[in-house]
């Protein structure tokens, strides 16, 4: 226990440490010891606490000061001023519309969030057992170990309506029972930290910010099924998490809350921590499965479910981490009071990762059922500058892309999925106007084609298909009946992909095909880019009127399609440029345009150059 | 020489993938050799295409040599939404290398990778184990300066 008057919460999530976070410590050890002060101020690395744009933040206790883009040299303010003198300072704290917040339960960013998942997220060290039982942790395991029966457990969970918070949501009570059910000498329990959805990062800072409550929730799920080995297979590029949660095991072996005869009753738990190696596909089930086996992570047909033939043959449960998340809380305040969240399908909360062209980027915990207007304007912020709001794709490269009309759309797994978009693990990607969505999807398909395991032929071979095809339009050699092609080949692979990565994959062009059909078109009929995204689909061109013909741009064209003089000023030779845009950097009074469109010169070149090859090729 | 190593683990097959992870970040050029590939067989009980199959599934591992500090830019979508092309662009330019080699001094190797979640801050990097957020390209010149200094 501390007896130091002042707490002072640092967030060391991933995210502020990127920003110089472990330098801010560094340097209030250093100030307060100049200062004398060690005595006084408790330092407190926590997980992260949520706004990472604000990123470095930091909260003040007692009073709960929020300050946020703390820097080292912001330091020495903070300790004489507040620290010594009592007088927090104010250009540190959150400004808005004239506003200033200083305490963190003001500011705007945490306005409509329920945190149950992140409850302890950013208010404790998640390296401190002490600090998590403080908090109430383990009560929850106690209770269900001393006072309740397996099966009661499942009912419990079944009453709350959790459902999976990995992706599909499928109810987590089902997959329990399945386990529970089935007789056999051994059982596992699986934690899913393979948080590979590009755009999410919620389990990552789950584990670094709160790990025993993973560990609690993994430990209540097997009592439930009658396991008594878990492992955590999290991903090599979350290595704080890694080491998280291997402290956070130690720890409670060593107090006795893992291990044989837990709280004296007849569990036993023991628990492991396995690491992927960089594959997106390990985090479906089964490939996950055959990862921890020390086998290539190729998913394999279900069923069987990982339920009744997962590890080693073995009756298996694979929960997403999320989902252990919420589990300790159910059991100490109820699965009334959880159920009485969120919408009747979609109870409870769902934690998303907000980022992409939004002030506030970040993690936020909301009822299910909240609208994307009050994700991205209220708890989000809005746009960044003056940008207008475009689209929103949920659910990384499996999900969906959404328009403005969808806005007032609730959040929950029935309603995006009608939609044509999906919840996914919650990474939210908010995109600006200047955002061109055929592009994006190109983009998305790209890291489809990489992930492929390449174990079945709809999703090898189809999904190169439809980048190849997005390749041709994007490069202005779209044709006619591409849509068409993408929307025949998305379909049939959808239907046909071994897991849910190939069946989901097709998603985001699908999507923007419902939704932005005319860019589509634009793209092959017109050959423009409206957004000036696509390279060849758009062009540089000097206002001659601007050019003072100082030849800075020709000098620094890399391709020499540059050429004129003082007199005559300077052209681009459309042909020849590259786009690298270097002349646009360059230009000291910004007369080079960049606009939509193929340029006329470039069009009439590329037919005379497919006309050379078909008289070649009919020769 | 790989012997020490294989022998901190029991030798069952599932523990394949620590193997190589310590195998991989232990060796001064980050990456698992012919040499290696054998003992390990050897070790665990399991043919060497076992062992290369799984080495090539897995995108973090590499059967070449690489440099002293791998660097790995995030090519996730968030991070390309905020200018992770143009962070690529001035990456190339400041080491003279493309994606997957390494610079001539054997300090630095460049890759892309899939996404290090920490999207709040993007365009992100890793380097190593620490990770740098919110990029811009003089912030990237900075990083490379300071860790080149160091070597």
């Amino acid at each position: 226990m501390s007896l130091k008057h002042i707490d002072l919460l640092i967030c060391c999530g991933s995210g502020c440490i990127s920003a110089g976070a472990l330098k801010i410590k560094e340097r209030f050890h250093e100030v307060l010891k100049e200062h004398s002060a060690t005595n006084e101020v408790n330092i407190i690395e926590t997980g992260c606490m949520g706004p990472c744009d604000y990123g470095p933040v930091m909260v003040v206790y007692p009073e709960g000061i929020f300050y946020k883009k703390v820097t080292p040299d912001d330091v020495e303010e903070i300790v004489t001023e507040h620290f010594i003198k009592g007088r927090p300072v104010t250009r540190l704290m959150l400004q808005e519309d004239d506003k200033t917040f200083s305490a963190q339960k003001d500011v705007p960013f945490y306005q409509k969030q329920i945190k149950v998942a992140l409850e302890n997220c950013g208010y404790i060290n998640p390296e401190s057992l002490e600090e998590y039982i403080a908090t109430g942790g383990y009560e929850a395991l106690g209770k269900v170990l001393i006072e309740m029966k397996p099966q009661d457990v499942i009912n419990e969970i079944k009453a709350s309506g959790l459902r999976g918070r990995g992706g599909g949501g499928f109810p987590t009570h089902i997959k329990w029972q399945m386990v529970h059910d089935k007789k056999d000498d051994e059982k596992y329990v699986i934690c899913n930290g393979d948080e590979g959805d590009p755009g999410a990062f919620m389990d990552r800072s789950i584990l670094e910010g709160d790990p025993h409550r993973i560990l609690e929730g993994m430990m209540i799920a097997a009592y439930a099924m009658g396991a008594s080995m878990g492992f955590f297979y999290i991903r090599a590029e979350y290595p704080l998490a890694i080491k998280r949660i291997k402290t956070a095991i130690s720890q409670a072996k060593e107090l006795g809350l893992m291990g044989d005869n837990i709280f004296d009753t007849d569990f036993c738990f023991d628990a492991e921590v396995r690491t992927g190696a960089g594959a997106f596909v390990c985090g479906e089930e089964t490939a996950l499965i055959h990862s921890i086996e020390g086998e290539r992570g190729n998913p394999t047909p279900k069923p069987p479910y990982p339920a009744v033939k997962g590890l080693w043959g073995k009756p298996t449960v694979v929960n997403n981490v999320e989902t252990f998340g919420n589990i300790p809380t159910i059991f100490l305040k109820g699965a009334k009071w959880f159920a009485s969240m969120g919408t009747e399908k979609s109870p409870g909360t769902k934690v998303f990762a907000l980022t992409g062209d939004i002030r506030n980027t970040g993690l936020v915990e909301v009822p299910m059922g909240t609208t994307l207007r009050e994700l991205i304007f209220d708890v989000g912020g809005g746009m960044i500058g003056d940008h207008k709001f475009k689209a929103v794709q949920l659910g990384g490269p499996s999900g969906g892309c959404l328009t403005v009309e969808h806005l007032d759309t609730g959040v929950d797994y029935e309603s995006l999925k009608e939609r044509g978009s999906m919840m996914g693990s919650g990474g939210v990607i908010v995109m600006n106007e200047e955002k061109c969505m055929v592009n994006v999807a190109r983009f998305f398909m790209e890291f489809c084609v990489e992930e492929s395991c390449g174990k079945c032929s709809p999703c090898r071979i189809g999904l190169k298909q439809m980048l190849t095809v997005l390749d041709r339009i994007t490069n202005g050699h779209g044709r006619e009946g591409d849509i068409e092609e993408l929307q025949r080949l998305g379909e049939s692979i959808s239907k046909l992909s071994l897991c849910g990565l190939g069946q989901t994959a097709p998603n985001p062009v699908l999507s923007t095909i419902r939704y932005f059909r005319d860019e589509y078109e634009a793209h092959i009929r017109d050959r423009s880019c409206a957004t000036k995204v696509c390279n060849d689909l758009m062009h540089y061109d000097i206002d001659k009127d601007r050019c003072i013909g100082c030849s800075l741009c020709a000098r620094n064209c890399p391709v020499d399609c540059i050429s004129g003089s003082r007199e005559e000023k300077y052209t681009i030779h459309q042909v020849d440029c590259i786009k690298c845009g270097n002349c646009f950097d360059v230009c000291p009074v910004k007369a080079i345009d960049k606009l939509p469109g193929m340029h006329p010169d470039v069009v009439a070149h590329r037919s005379e150059l497919s006309k050379a090859v078909n008289q070649y090729e009919d020769l | 020489m790989y012997k020490e190593i294989c022998v901190k683990y029991a030798p069952n097959k599932d523990n394949l993938i620590h193997i190589l992870h310590e195998i991989q970040d232990t060796h001064p050029q980050h990456y698992i050799s012919a040499d290696a590939v054998k003992e390990i067989s050897e070790y665990l009980k399991l043919p060497e295409n076992h062992i290369y199959g799984v080495l090539t599934f897995y995108s973090m591992y590499s059967t070449t040599p690489r440099g002293k500090n791998i660097i790995r830019l995030c090519e996730s979508p968030p991070c390309y939404i905020k200018g992770s092309y143009n962070i690529l662009r001035k990456l190339k330019t400041l080491l003279g290398v493309g994606v997957g080699e390494t610079t001539k001094d054997g300090v630095f190797t460049l890759e892309l990778c899939a996404c290090l979640g920490v999207c709040g801050n993007a365009p992100v990097m890793m380097i190593n184990d620490d990770v740098y957020g919110d990029l811009s390209e003089e912030k990237v010149e900075d990083i490379i300066e300071k860790i080149r200094g160091r070597n």
